[in-house]
This record gives C-alpha cells, sequence and structure tokens, in this order.
C-alpha cells in the first residue's frame, strides 16, 4: 500500500484495505471503500455510520470527478477520512483540501517544501465548499448582511 | 467598472507568484513539458507552432484606458508590437517566453488584469455583450452578474480539471450580442410576471466539430440561487461529461445523449441538494458590485445633432455607430479589419491611442467584441468626428462593421498547430477583393467567418458565410459554408458543396454575393435571401 504523506486529522490513521464500491454495497462489513473516478459516491450514503475510511482514487490527475465524489459526501455529513491515492501532484493539493480531502497518499512522493506551500497558497477563497472556510463573499458581508 | 478590493487584489497576486514557481519548476527540470501543459493552460499559456503564446482574460470584454494601455506596453516589451484581439473577448500575445510569464502577468496585475483559466479544462473567461450598459434595448446591465460568475469560477476546487473547457456568456437583451447559445452555458436576464429580474439557462450549445444550439433548460432562476444553479450545472457535467474520448467531452454532448429534459432533471435534484448547502453569496453581494457598473457621469443635455458633411465620416457613422440609450451620445465600434489587414490586431501604439482616446472621449471605458473590433461604449455626439478623426489618422477608422470586410479569422495555421489551412491570408484576399466601400454598401450586413480546422475557433458555422479549411491529401482546401447566425436567430451553416483552393474560395464568395445581389427583395440581408431562397441557386452559380 501507499503510504500516506500528508494527513490533516487527529484520530489514529486508518489501515484496513479499502474494498470496491460494488464490494462494500454487495454485503460487505468493511470500513474502507475506494472510490473509482466512474463510481457514484452517493451509492455510499446508507452506509456513512459504518465507514472510517474512503479512498477516492486519481488514475490521471486531470480526471477531476474525484472532487466532486469527496464533496458529496462531506455534503451528506460523513466526517471520517478521505484520502486521495494514485496520481496525485503539488498543484492538486490545496483544491482536493478544499473540496474534503483530509489525507493524501500521492503514487509518487511529492517535495514537502513545495507541497508544503501549495497547502498554505490561499488565505482567502472565493466559494464555500466542503472545508468550512469563509469565503470572500460572507468576510465582506458580516452576518449575511 | 467593477474596482478590485483588497480580497480580489489578493487572489491576483497569489496566482502571480504560484504561477512563477511553477515556471520555476518547469524551468529547473522538476516538472516536464507533460505535466507542465495542463498547468500552464490554466494560465492561458498555449505552446504553438513557433513560440508560446499567452492569452489575457478581458472580463466580460470590459476594459479601462489603464488597462489598455498595458497591453500595448506589453505587446512592445514582451511582443512584437503587436496584439491579437479574440473572439472571446480577450487578447493574445503570439511571441511569448516562457521566462518572461510570470513578469507579465505581474505587469497586468498591477491593473486589475490576469490570465486566469484563460485556457484548459475549466471554467473559461465570462464573456457578455459589448454594449452592455450603454445599448438602448437592455433590460439590465448583463455585467454584474457576470462578475459575480467571475469570482465563483475562479479556482472552484471542485471545478478545474472537467471534462473539457467551459465557456459561460451572459446577456441581457432580446438582440444577442455575445452568441450566447453557442456557450456551454448561456444565461439571458429576464423578468418574470412578478417583474422580478431573474436568469434563464441555456446549456449545451457550441461549436467545434459538433455544433450545437444550446436548448433553455430553465426558465427562471431567481437572482439569489444564480450560483446554486450554475454549481449544479457543473456538478452534474463534472460527474457524468464524458471523459473517454475528447472530441465528446464538451457539456454539449452530455445534454445531447441524455436529452435536455433528462439532464435538466439531474441539475434540479443537484440542485435542490445544494441550496441546503449555503453556497450563495448573500444579495447583499451584488448590491456590492453593481454601483460599479452604474452610468457615468452623461451631460443630460448633450445635443444629438451631428454634421455628417464629410462623406467619410458620415460611411463610418451609418456603418460603426450604435444607438445609445442616453441622448446625445452614441456606441461607436472601432474596426479592426483595415483592407488587407489581420482581423483582431493592433499595434502596440494602436492600442494606446485607443486607450487614450477612451480616457478623452469615452468616460476611460472600452469593449472588446467577439468580432474582434473595439468599442467605444459612450460617446458624445459632440465628440465624435474629433474621434474618427484621430482612429482614422492612426489607421483605425475603417468603416465595415458587420459587413463582408469585418471577418472574423483565427490565426490558422501561420501560427496554429491544429490548422489544417491558412485563416489569415484568406480573409486578407477577400478583405481586398471587396475592399471598396461601395461594393461593402451595396452588399451591407454580411458576416464572413473563417476557421483553419473543424475547431471553428473562427466561427465559421454561425457565419452568414463561413470558410473551412481542410486538408485535402496534404493540400490546403477550402469548404464553404452558407446561411449561419449568432444572432438572436442562431443557426448553423451548411457546406455547399465540394472545396476550393485559396483563389477559388474568394471566387466562390463573390459569386455567392452575386446570387445575393440579383435576388434580394427590398431590405433584405444576405442571410433573408438565403433563408428564402433556399441553397439551390448558390450552388448553381458556385459549381454550375
Ligand atoms: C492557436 C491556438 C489555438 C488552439 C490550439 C485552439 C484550439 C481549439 C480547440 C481544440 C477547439 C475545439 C474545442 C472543442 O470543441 O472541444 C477550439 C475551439 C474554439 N476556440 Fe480555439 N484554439 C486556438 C486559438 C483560438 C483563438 C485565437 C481564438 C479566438 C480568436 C479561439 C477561440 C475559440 C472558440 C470561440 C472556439 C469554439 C468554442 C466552442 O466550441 O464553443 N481559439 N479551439
Ligand atoms: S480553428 Fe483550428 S486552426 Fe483555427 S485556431 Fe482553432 S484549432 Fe487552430
Amino acid at each position: 500500500m501507499v503510504e500516506v504523506q500528508f494527513r490533516f486529522r487527529d484520530d489514529e490513521a486508518v489501515n484496513d484495505p479499502a474494498v470496491t464500491v460494488d464490494a462494500f454495497t454487495d454485503q460487505s462489513n468493511a470500513t474502507a471503500v475506494r472510490i473509482e473516478p466512474g463510481d457514484d459516491a452517493r451509492a455510499l450514503l446508507p452506509y456513512l455510520d459504518q465507514l472510517a475510511l474512503v479512498e477516492v482514487n486519481f488514475p490521471a490527475w486531470t480526471d477531476g470527478r474525484g472532487y466532486s465524489s469527496a464533496r458529496v459526501l462531506r455534503e451528506a455529513g460523513y466526517t471520517g477520512e478521505i484520502r486521495a491515492v494514485g496520481d496525485i501532484v503539488i498543484d492538486m493539493l490545496g483544491h482536493l483540501k478544499r473540496c474534503g480531502f483530509d489525507a493524501f497518499a500521492p503514487e509518487h512522493p511529492l517535495n514537502p517544501t513545495d507541497a508544503q506551500n501549495a497547502f498554505d497558497r490561499w488565505d482567502n477563497v472565493y466559494q464555500a465548499t466542503a472545508d468550512g472556510r469563509q469565503p470572500i463573499w460572507a468576510k465582506r458581508h458580516p452576518a449575511g448582511v | 467598472m467593477y474596482k478590485y478590493d483588497e480580497y480580489d487584489q489578493q487572489m491576483v497576486d497569489t496566482r502571480v507568484a504560484e504561477f512563477r514557481d511553477q515556471v520555476r519548476r518547469r524551468l529547473s527540470g522538476e516538472l516536464t513539458e507533460d505535466q507542465f501543459r495542463p498547468l500552464r493552460l490554466q494560465n492561458g499559456l498555449y505552446l504553438q507552432l513557433h513560440a508560446y503564446m499567452l492569452r489575457v482574460a478581458v472580463p466580460y470584454g470590459t476594459l479601462n484606458s489603464a488597462q489598455m494601455k498595458v497591453l500595448g506596453d506589453i505587446a512592445d516589451k514582451y511582443d512584437r508590437g503587436y496584439g491579437h484581439f479574440t473572439t472571446r473577448q480577450n487578447i493574445q500575445y503570439n511571441w511569448i517566453k516562457l521566462e518572461d510569464t510570470p513578469d507579465i502577468l505581474a505587469d497586468l496585475a498591477k491593473v486589475e488584469m490576469h490570465a486566469i483559466q484563460t485556457s484548459g479544462n475549466c471554467i473559461r473567461n465570462i464573456s457578455s455583450d459589448q454594449y452592455a450598459g450603454a445599448a438602448a434595448d437592455e433590460l439590465v446591465d448583463p455585467r454584474p452578474y457576470a462578475e459575480l460568475l467571475r469570482q465563483w469560477s475562479s479556482f472552484h476546487p471542485e471545478f478545474l480539471t472537467l471534462p473539457r473547457k467551459f465557456k459561460i456568456a451572459v446577456i441581457a437583451s432580446e438582440t444577442d450580442r455575445a452568441a450566447m447559445r453557442l456557450h456551454d452555458i448561456g444565461i439571458k436576464m429576464v423578468k418574470n410576471d412578478a417583474g422580478e429580474i431573474g436568469c434563464q439557462f441555456y446549456v449545451g450549445g457550441g461549436m467545434g466539430r459538433t455544433p450545437m444550439i444550446g436548448p433553455m433548460i430553465k426558465e427562471f432562476v431567481p437572482l439569489d440561487q444564480l450560483i446554486t444553479y450554475s454549481e449544479a450545472c457543473l456538478r452534474v457535467y463534472n460527474r457524468y461529461g464524458r471523459r473517454d474520448n475528447k472530441y465528446k467531452a464538451r457539456i454539449k454532448i452530455l445534454v445531447h445523449e441524455l436529452g435536455k429534459d433528462e439532464y435538466a432533471r439531474q441539475v434540479e435534484e443537484e440542485f435542490a441538494h445544494l441550496l441546503s448547502q449555503g453556497i450563495e453569496p448573500p444579495l447583499a453581494e451584488l448590491e456590492r458590485i453593481k454601483p460599479y457598473f452604474d452610468d457615468p457621469a452623461f451631460e443630460t443635455d448633450a445635443s444629438d445633432d451631428l454634421d455628417l458633411s464629410d462623406p467619410d465620416f458620415r460611411l463610418w457613422v451609418e456603418r460603426n455607430c450604435h444607438a445609445h440609450k442616453q441622448a446625445g451620445y452614441t456606441i461607436a465600434t472601432v474596426s479592426l479589419k483595415p483592407i488587407g489587414g489581420i482581423p483582431g490586431d493592433a499595434s502596440a501604439d494602436q492600442i494606446r491611442l485607443m486607450a487614450q482616446l477612451a480616457k478623452d472621449y469615452s468616460f476611460d471605458e472600452l469593449r472588446v467584441t467577439h468580432a474582434q473590433n473595439i468599442v467605444f461604449p459612450h460617446v458624445k455626439k459632440a465628440d465624435l468626428y474629433t474621434l474618427w478623426q484621430k482612429l482614422d489618422e492612426a489607421g483605425l477608422g475603417t468603416a465595415n462593421l458587420d459587413s463582408v470586410g469585418d471577418i472574423i479569422a483565427c490565426p490558422g495555421l501561420d501560427y496554429c498547430s491544429l490548422a489544417n489551412a491558412r485563416s489569415i491570408p484568406v480573409a486578407q484576399k477577400i478583405s481586398e477583393r471587396f475592399g471598396s466601400a461601395e461594393k461593402q454598401a451595396e452588399i451591407g450586413e454580411l458576416k464572413l467567418k473563417i476557421s483553419g480546422c473543424i475547431n471553428a475557433c473562427g466561427h465559421h458555422h454561425a457565419g452568414h458565410i463561413g470558410i473551412l479549411g481542410v486538408d485535402k491529401k496534404g493540400v490546403e482546401n477550402y469548404q464553404l459554408l452558407l446561411g449561419g447566425s449568432e444572432g438572436a436567430d442562431t443557426s448553423l451553416g451548411k457546406i455547399t458543396g465540394p472545396g476550393f483552393d485559396e483563389d477559388g474560395i474568394v471566387d466562390a464568395v463573390e459569386k455567392a454575393t452575386g446570387v445575393y445581389l440579383a435576388n434580394r427583395q427590398e431590405g433584405e440581408r444576405f442571410l433573408d435571401t438565403y433563408r428564402r431562397i433556399g441553397m439551390d441557386p448558390f450552388k448553381e452559380a458556385i459549381y454550375g
């Protein structure tokens, strides 16, 4: 298994092997599942309580379906780990985090300084997403006025 | 026009730093060209046949003079003294060095400009009506809504690696001057029965190899749900748009394959869910943006009188000026299509002159049009003659707006690595053939558009006359299309038959205009005659 290089959680690392979405929804009592780009993350919604880890695979970083998968899970209230695996490149890190990823296991380990810069890059953001950061419009209009 | 606050400025500055870092990693070899490519594309940097090309965003086509001046300075400092205005209201530089790009972006950031998401598979620069805020026929100024969308789409973390590029246009009048229904999302500002302003959504239009006119998928989205609804449209596309074949990856294919009703249903479901997620900026944000687009301080008693005794001026006024909502003012368009010139090109000096003239005569504002021209949106009629004289001295006084010389052309084989054929020389030859003012006046409105390949960057599908460059056994060949339009009556052109060589296509265009002149009825434009009499008479004249 590829090592987790960055993790933004305080709980214990989950090391259960992740099963496919099909295997999981068929019957399993597994606690870790792996979403491929073509999978529908909403198929997992009935089982969120049972899950401790969702891996979202990026076979190619230019295929952005995984970003939506993560947000769909967070919007449904999932609080467990969402780990980005596969072809993860520096320039994705900040955006992945904004969509609800909190662990990163790149196929090829990333330069830690560059990665830290990427995570810290944006002091402000234009959109409300799954990371709960206050968007610029909210700062412009405190209390929604 | 819109002014950045500290947040907007910080976002753009941060992007410059990020891109500088990406270029550093590329130059040091940390990034291969393959890895760098998608990153530079998100910043408008293409690798063309001979050099890098940088595309700078002009949000909804609006510029102030300070910005325009910097565009001229960049052409001098980093390019070969020219800029090229594009069909998406942006500007491109064709001879850029990779090492220079971070500095160019820094120069741009100083005047609140950038190249963010001007290419790549993300939401591109939002385009709009070039007469916004000035046209007599608009319901509201569409630009505050475009600005709201600009901020929402900038660095949207979920939508930076979409199946394919994504283009949005916003308009607010019945006359569509932005080819709204040929965009991935076209938004038309409308008023409902209760008198409220809202947004009508058209999704799945586009050109390229499979041109489609976007169907309406939602009649009315209230202003306080605009972002949420847009997000729902994009999420359905990001999740289900095709990624197996890049020629089928645009949203138009998804909408077509699902059917518009099924697509609309899926969006509706996602929308219902997203409404509970608190992603919509408060209406107060729109209210904050709106005053930036307030009318300038028009003189309320300005005279509508114009001295048209100079025949050249008269011709220019008739062709290039458009009704303004304010009495005593007009909208003047500078044609970047001089006879025999390269459509959309302007020299650094011309760009700086237009900047100065906008300051002196148009309340500091300019617009770029999708037909690759420049607009002075608010000119007092009393100043018009002086303005025209100064433009004319600099080679910017061509009177041919929307006539056969006002050609849209893509860069074609002179610059583009995907091209089958050259576009620019064909445009130049046609422009020369029909150069005389009498000839253009006789023919009247005729929109001619040329693309160097099936990707349709030159909008050939939407030309009253379209020309498409194809490759015929290694020889450049041109197909002729008739009957396209991008206005409120959007239609797609049809191919007449076998293609032509470079001189042959110019002759074919002349024959087509001959059929029109012989058959037209009182008041008919080329397009109207074509629609009435059909393809056959044209075919006969061209091939017979
Ligand atoms: C020279 C480098 C260029 C390259 C490699 C290029 C590439 C492409 C490609 C591949 C498409 C088809 C996309 C699709 O259908 O999915 C396209 C469409 C388009 N391009 Fe370009 N292009 C270039 C320059 C330009 C320029 C200079 C303009 C503006 C003057 C432009 C405007 C457009 C427009 C308006 C479309 C049609 C959009 C649509 O399908 O909705 N492109 N381009
Ligand atoms: S239409 Fe073809 S030739 Fe012209 S710019 Fe686009 S990709 Fe290049």
